[in-house]
């Protein structure tokens, strides 16, 4: 008998980064099938690919021995194939009830075509939350009003309420308290049990222990191996998610010098900074010179943990020192702080970095405008100046810095990005990711611009889900889970090994003393 | 949570809540009306009943027209231009026998939803933006209205003209009973039905709405389609008000814009997703009514345009105080 589901030789690239290549998956009726692998291993692509919300450039899908199209969720969704997605796909403004039947609710007077049965959809709503432990949501209550870890159990509930015969998850847990997640797992197997094939991506390895029959393990986009859950040690798994088989190429770090006059202070301080229940309880510092790195998996929090840095989230308890100075961050214009401000060079440069219809020259000197403007006159010669060398330092690749930034190549757009910040002299540099998606000879000059701006004295905090760049090119990287820092590696202890274990909350030798996640 | 009576008066309260934009409306519009008869020194007389219905409900049609594309976070800049094309073609086509004026009736009304279908067609398959797709075709709906006429005049059925706009055993104003019709027969279906939550799916979060399987281009292909319905509706009425057709671009361009007016005030979101017809009905008279209060207390016309914006921009502030509780000062620039 054929599996119920088989994938198999799925491509799928994206410009000139590949997220798929040959990847395949077999799942079969009754069993709970745990994909691993670290970040931009392909997971949640291949389960996109599953549920028709992206196209593969090649590969072919069975189901049950009869190959599929999937031109769309909704076709997807006929099939009987139904995910829960990390980024929740509820619709705000309707009402919890509306969102669990919003595919094909109940009808009046039987119907096909008939007005929506309110009463009928409530009923349904009503059942599915009571089978997830939900029976606390109210079927009127519209989704804008719930908390986030409510809405992740209204999205599961209008999975199951869709009566699937997969059901992905991808992450579907993160967002829950331990409770729930107790009563999800509860259903899960009882779905297993009633002939259910379930598909899961779980950052969280003791919830795959628990859950998980079989396991896949992916890396670069391409299938490692497939085994029956418990066969493998956790160590034997994190080898098979790393084995990469290219290393990069680090330029050698300049001798960090560990005898810093203790009388200056830290470049930054952050104590007890807390953020919307995303951010617990971040505690740590820069001196000048340093490059501190952020790892862990992707949604840790680290993305928050740089905007409230920047000055661009309300609400953030706690507090930040700049050179010993208590600052309050209310806007990133305020961030221009005496001695030098802070940068932050996003992730998404395309919408929040660069404006791409606009001349290198403008997107270069936007954030630097007050230096070499007079009475809100643009000073053109100081402005040519601070350009030209800006584009020699970066070695910018541009026909002239009066064609539209959108013309140039990705790695050169980041440069225009990273330089844009430059030009204002910050003190703090926030990077979030600088490296996604540039070639890797633009990403070597970038190595040693962090290099150089860390000896000119600057405090680097670098954000990357490229676990061998942080080792590559850090003095100290923190690890985030769950919001919090769960352990700070240096030195010997900045293995990929340890900062893999630490980004799945295990416990290493190096590991810090730090707030565990539940 | 306990027992069925809490269980109620939550009910309850969710139905007030997302019900309030509509509900303010309308008190809103009964107060003002109130006062609007007791000042008037004709009272509550038929005749005064009679005219601002029939002012209420020309601009309630348009707006209802508008609201529907305004929940799938789109917008309609043609409404007015549909409006005074059919006003055009019905000062040709109502005319002659019953069945004659029939047929017209028809036709005119088969013209509105032409034209919602073509901008439906654009906006969906063209992939444009709505304010700006619809900006071109109201344009060209204009220029369509200039060729069927190009100076103001018509031949209308006078029996048909002043059945529609007289009343009902002198009591209930004609146009009335076609607004509650047209609610009863097209907005009330249209709302229960899967292709209607899916306009309301789709303003509230389109990508979320694709997601989930929502039909999307057909959702928002049918808001436009019924969006130019609902402008020939009114465009019908204007000729039985007016016994002739005008191709007045400005007329068109002052129902596109109280549209929009009337849509918020009716506590629709122009984000999308949230409000509805009925609320937007009630806006549409509360405007209107404030044109009627500033005649009866014998205000200045000249400055009768400063009140009305000044109404409207207090009650458009009304729908941004969700803007304080935003955590990522990064999410109020998206």
């Amino acid at each position: 008998m054929p599996p119920l589901l088989r994938m198999e030789g799925i491509s799928k690239r994206y410009g000139g980064v590949r997220a798929l290549e040959g990847a395949r998956l077999e799942c079969a009726r009754g069993r709970i099938h745990a994909v691993l692998g670290e970040n931009g291993a392909g997971k949640s692509t291949l389960l996109k690919v599953l549920a028709g919300v992206v196209k593969p450039d090649a590969g072919t899908m069975e189901l049950a021995g009869e190959p599929i199209a999937l031109p769309g969720p909704a076709a997807a969704s006929r099939l009987g194939i139904v995910s829960v997605f990390q980024e929740l796909s509820l619709l705000p403004d309707l009402t919890v009830a509306d969102n669990i039947g919003i595919i094909d609710p109940p009808r009046k007077w039987g119907l096909t075509w008939g007005p929506i049965d309110q009463r009928a959809q409530r009923r349904l709503a009503e059942q599915a939350l009571a089978r997830v432990g939900a029976g606390d949501i109210h079927p009127l209550a519209p989704v804008r009003d719930l908390p986030l870890s409510r809405r992740q159990m209204v999205e599961i509930a209008k999975a199951l309420a869709r009566n699937p015969k997969i059901l992905l998850l991808d992450e579907a847990t993160s967002a829950l308290t331990a409770a729930d997640v107790a009563k999800v797992f509860r259903v899960l197997r009882q779905l297993r049990d009633d002939g259910l094939a379930i598909v899961f991506i779980s950052h969280r390895m003791h919830e795959i222990a628990e859950l998980a029959d079989d396991c896949s393990v992916y890396r670069n986009g391409c299938h490692v191996e497939s085994f029956v859950a418990g066969s493998k040690s956790p160590a034997e798994i994190i080898e098979m998610m790393i084995g990469r088989e290219h290393q990069s190429v680090f330029p050698p770090r300049p001798k960090h010098e560990p005898s810093e006059p203790p009388a200056i202070p830290p470049a930054l301080r952050v104590t007890k900074l807390s953020w919307a229940g995303r951010l617990r309880n971040i505690d740590f510092e820069i001196r000048p010179g340093e490059v501190v790195g952020l790892g862990g998996l992707d949604g840790q929090g680290q993305r928050d943990l740089l905007l409230a840095l920047f000055g661009a989230l309300t609400g953030v308890s706690g507090s930040i020192a700049v050179n010993g100075k208590q600052v309050t961050l209310s806007s990133p214009q305020h961030t221009n702080l005496r001695g030098g401000g802070i940068a932050l060079i996003p992730e998404d440069r395309k919408t929040e970095g660069l404006m791409l219809s606009m001349s290198v020259r403008d997107n270069l000197s936007f954030a630097a405008i007050d230096q070499f403007s007079r009475f809100g006159l643009i000073d053109r010669s100081a402005e040519e100046t601070a350009i030209a060398s800006m584009i020699r330092l970066l070695s910018i690749r541009a026909d002239g810095i009066d064609g539209p930034v959108a013309a140039l190549s990705g790695g050169n757009q980041q440069k225009v990005v990273i330089g844009k910040w430059l030009m204002t002299r910050p003190q703090i540099i926030l990077l979030n990711d600088p490296t996604r998606g540039i070639d890797v000879g633009t990403k070597q000059e970038l190595y040693q611009l962090l290099h150089a701006l860390a000896a000119d004295r600057a405090a680097l905090l670098f954000y990357s889900t490229d676990y061998a760049e942080l080792i590559g090119c850090c003095d100290r990287v923190l690890i985030l889970y769950d919001g919090a820092i769960v352990s700070v590696l240096e030195g010997d202890a900045m293995t990929e090994r340890n900062i893999v274990a630490g980004a799945h909350n295990l416990a290493t030798a190096a590991s810090a003393p730090g707030e565990v996640a539940p | 949570m306990s027992g069925v009576s809490s269980l109620r008066a939550q009910d309850v309260r969710y139905w007030l809540s997302s019900h309030r934009g509509p509900l303010i409306a309308a008190a809103l519009f009964v107060a003002m009306f109130a006062l609007f008869v007791t000042e008037h020194p004709a009272g509550a007389s038929a005749n005064v009943v009679n005219t601002a219905a029939n002012k209420g409900v020309l601009l309630a049609f348009v707006a209802m027209a508008q609201t529907i594309p305004v929940l799938t976070a789109g917008l309609d800049l043609s409404v007015g231009s549909v409006f005074v094309m059919t006003n055009c073609l019905a000062s040709t086509l109502i005319a002659g026998t019953p069945l004659q004026v029939a047929l017209g009736v028809a036709i005119v009304l088969a013209s509105g939803l032409l034209c919602g279908a073509l901008n439906g067609l654009v906006v969906v398959f063209g992939r444009l933006q709505p304010i700006i797709a619809t900006l071109a075709t109201g344009a060209m709906y204009s220029g369509v209205a200039l060729w069927l006429r190009p100076a103001p005049g018509g031949d209308v059925n006078e029996d048909f003209a002043d059945f529609m706009t007289g009343s009902l055993r002198d009591v209930v104003p004609f146009s009335i009973v076609v607004l509650a019709a047209a609610v009863v027969l097209i907005w009330i279906p249209y709302r229960r039905s899967v292709l209607g939550r899916a306009a309301y799916a789709v303003g509230s979060s389109e990508q979320a709405a694709y997601m989930s399987g929502v039909p999307v281009a057909r959702a928002k292909f049918l808001a436009y389609v019924l969006a130019g319905l609902f402008a020939a509706i009114a465009g019908l009425l204007l000729t039985c008000l007016t016994y002739s057709g005008e191709a007045n671009a400005l007329l068109g361009g002052s129902y596109t814009l109280s549209s929009i007016a009337a849509v918020v005030v009716g506590g629709t979101s122009l984000y999308g997703g949230s409000g509805g017809a009925i609320g937007t009905i009630f806006g549409a008279f509360v405007l209107r009514t404030i044109g009627d209060l500033l005649f009866v207390f014998d205000i200045d016309p000249l400055s009768q345009p400063l009140f009305l914006g000044v109404v409207l921009l207090i009650s458009v502030s009304l729908g941004s105080f969700r803007l304080l509780k935003v955590k990522k000062r990064v999410d109020l620039y998206r």
